[in-house]
């Protein structure tokens, strides 16, 4: 017989990728090699059980974090003329007014921002520990007075975890970060479906008595950040997106001033 | 469709493959949202018209890859593993019976091309082209990747046992 066989021959028959003709050809070589038929048997077993196992997984839910990768629209006109330094003043002013209150808008609107520290260190900590499984946190939310009072007497000031049971978000707990001028408290808050945002609540910076309310985008790290009473506040997560997190920066503001 | 709601509709495909390649189900999003994150960062380099989803997993395979760098010797201590269990008797209980775990056990490179062709059904020309290599090197892998599993799941291919009860 003429028909000779390679592998590559034995892999199409296997991926059901051969011609009639020459399908009809393999076949009766298989018959003349039982022993070779035998094996391309089971390698077609394994392949049909390997898609059964897999299967399943194109009918499970996607999770919320897969799809919200997707960036969002373009920016208005308004916004895009605008430089990205215009842009965040303009926010900051925004989001300010939104809340009603009151803003330090820099003189030299339009030149660029300094990064913000603040935001920085927040971004770092948040995706330090936001993926954290198994110790998201050093104390759990099951010893809030003990956690909220160790917290304070470190970081020098009195501290409160505010509650975010409103927006489907329950305190998961808190640590203590290094910082600097001084120690750094963080809370860390997660709502049903896993995401997680962190509140990072830092010791007065030097000579930054206030600041405005605003927003940056540190890698892939949404933040809204502000000094208040020379205490800065970062709310930071990357799995939820800037308008929900305006809204839990509001509500944990206005629970930090009532 | 345009591009963006296509990626999104490929996304429970992408998804099936990276937990067939990394059998971990937060390891495998984790590698998804990496593709993603990725491809919405390059999708202005991709041709209209070409094959979307061959892209899509170029760009996973490409953040894959990135990932494995620094766990190479990881790998190898694997394959060494392999031939260990490969050369027990069948009846040895420490053989692996699990289908997922035996495809886990695979060299990296032989699982990503029989999960393309297997589950993705791609032609071996577009696997050739997704992951970069000559199409000769496909079918070389491919036959491997296969007698491996063959090997490993011998006398159990024709069981039902093979299929893992949920």
């Amino acid at each position: 017989m003429e028909f000779s066989i390679d592998e590559s021959a034995i892999q199409a028959y296997v991926d059901g990728r051969m011609e009639a003709a020459e399908r009809a050809d393999f076949e009766r070589w298989l018959v003349e090699h039982p022993a070779e038929a035998e094996r391309v048997a089971a390698l077609r077993q394994i392949m049909d059980a390997l898609r059964r196992e897999y299967e399943p997984v194109l009918d499970e839910a996607i999770p919320e974090a897969l799809l919200t990768t997707r960036p969002r629209p373009r920016a208005p006109a308004w916004a895009k003329a605008a430089s990205w330094a215009g842009l965040g003043v303009a926010l900051g002013a925004a989001i300010g007014a939104a809340i009603g209150w009151r803003l330090h808008v820099p003189a030299h609107e339009g030149a660029a921002l300094p990064r913000s520290p603040l935001a920085h260190y927040a971004a770092i900590a948040h995706t330090t520990y936001s993926p954290e499984v198994r110790h998201p946190v050093e104390v759990g939310a099951d010893q809030e007075a003990h956690l909220v009072a160790w917290l304070s007497k470190r970081v020098g000031f009195p501290l409160r975890a505010p509650n975010l049971d409103k927006e489907q978000f329950s305190l998961v707990g808190g640590r203590l970060l290094p910082g600097e001028p001084g120690p750094v408290a963080h809370f860390m808050y997660q709502c049903s479906n896993g995401r997680r945002v962190t509140l990072y609540i830092a010791p007065p910076p030097a000579g930054n008595a206030e600041t405005a309310f605003r927003y940056t985008r540190e890698g892939k790290v949404n933040v809204f950040y502000w000094v208040d009473k020379r205490i800065g506040y970062a709310l930071s997560s990357v799995d939820v997106e800037r308008e929900e997190l305006l809204g839990l920066a509001n509500d944990v503001y206005k629970q930090l001033n009532p | 469709m345009g591009e963006p709601e296509q990626i999104v509709a490929l996304i429970p495909r992408l998804r099936r493959y990276a937990r067939a390649l990394l059998g971990d189900r937060a390891a495998a999003d984790d590698l998804v949202q990496d593709t993603l994150e990725r491809a919405w960062l390059k999708l202005h380099l991709y041709q209209s018209g070409t094959n979307l989803r061959a892209w899509l997993f170029t760009v996973m395979h490409n953040a894959h890859v990135n990932r494995l760098r620094g766990r190479r010797e990881e790998e190898s201590l694997d394959e060494s593993m392999y031939e260990l269990v490969a050369s027990q008797p069948a009846t040895d209980g420490l053989l692996i019976r699990d289908l997922d775990r035996a495809v886990r056990s695979l060299p990296d490179e032989q699982r990503e091309v029989l999960l393309l062709v297997v589950l993705e059904d791609m032609s071996y020309e577009q696997t050739a082209q997704t992951l970069g290599i000559p199409i000769g090197t496909v079918m070389s892998r491919l036959s491997r990747a296969r007698e491996k599993l063959r090997l490993i799941l011998s006398g159990q291919a024709a069981s039902p046992r093979l299929q893992r009860v949920k």
